[in-house]
């Protein structure tokens, strides 16, 4: 994709978050629903009664973007930088968590800020108040990655 | 057909974001949230760029009775309480994200890159998904899905049934 083109990291940031835009304004403007990863992602998993199948196929459209993007540029997917037991309890975490909460980065950080929601507006502060945090006691607090 | 296509492709747009955006670098979201070390603050413009344009399009959905493809918009309404589930809900995502670099959208991107720590990631976000379903006392029967600011989507859904 564009990544491996040199383009300076803000422009690059901006240029991705507008094509994330134009994801969410295409799922909510053609098919009538929310871009919120968790929320498809926990459905996919468990859908309800005459819900379709549009999760999974959102879901294999990011998977297959994740594909072309590695054939266009094999670094368009950075390493992980967890060990696997972290991994593993962050992943719970995030699950567990973004449930609680009804959103993500997308639902209430994107979406949901979009509509200038109360709710997403504390839940995008909180999560990235608490992660900053986190960041900050692994790297410089208790001397980590 | 062109309600899956629909579907597919707003999928791989999203993931075309996050690729170009550097979202599917979990180093380089960690560097977004160090604040206070070689800060990275570029990642922030990738929120100003999503956030712009999912902006124009709900408020070119709220003058739409439904939308092109389906019979009716499924977008929970703006507004509810904030309370503890929210709140401690977004501090344990907050936990697991500035642990990893990883957030639902990106994790299940990084499937594509077939790392073992992906698919690590991905199936304890199930467990994690489920666990949270099992400890609570509603909503069960409906399809989760994010709630986008809008009331609990348990009990929207509720209601709407």
């Amino acid at each position: 994709m564009l990544h491996g083109t040199g383009l300076p990291p803000t422009v690059a940031a901006l240029a991705g978050g507008v094509l994330i835009g134009i994801a969410v304004a295409m799922l909510l403007l053609l098919r009538g629903r929310v871009a919120g990863i968790s929320g498809i992602v926990a459905g996919v998993v468990r859908p309800g009664r005459g819900d379709g199948h549009w999760r999974a196929l959102f879901v294999a459209g990011l998977v297959a973007g994740g594909l072309v993007a590695r054939l266009v540029d094999p670094g368009a997917i950075g390493a992980m930088v967890a060990p696997l037991p972290v991994l593993a309890l962050a992943g719970l975490l995030v699950g567990f968590g973004t449930r609680l909460a009804g959103g993500c980065t997308s639902g209430h950080g994107v979406c949901g800020v979009s509509r200038l929601s109360p709710r997403s507006i504390v839940a995008t502060g909180t999560f990235m108040a608490v992660a900053g945090v986190v960041v900050f006691f692994v790297r410089h607090a208790a001397g980590g990655r | 057909m062109k309600r899956d296509l629909a579907a597919f492709l707003s999928g791989a747009v999203f993931a075309a974001g996050l690729v170009v955006s550097g979202m599917t670098k979990p180093s380089k979201v960690l560097a977004f949230l160090d604040v206070s070390g070689a800060w990275d603050p570029s990642l922030a413009l990738v929120m100003v760029g999503a956030i712009a344009v999912s902006a124009v399009a709900f408020r070119a959905a709220a003058r739409r009775s439904a939308p092109v493809l389906d019979a009716s918009f499924a977008v929970p309404p703006a507004g509810g309480a904030i309370g503890r589930r929210l709140v401690a809900g977004a501090a344990l995502f907050g936990l697991g994200w500035g642990l990893s670099g990883l957030c639902p959208g990106p994790a299940v991107l990084s499937i594509a890159g077939g790392e073992a720590g992906a698919f690590v990631f991905v199936l304890a976000m199930l467990a994690g998904m489920a666990l949270e379903r099992l400890t609570a006392r509603d909503g069960r029967g409906a399809a989760p899905r994010d709630e986008c600011g809008g009331t609990e989507p348990v009990a929207a859904e509720s209601r709407a049934r």
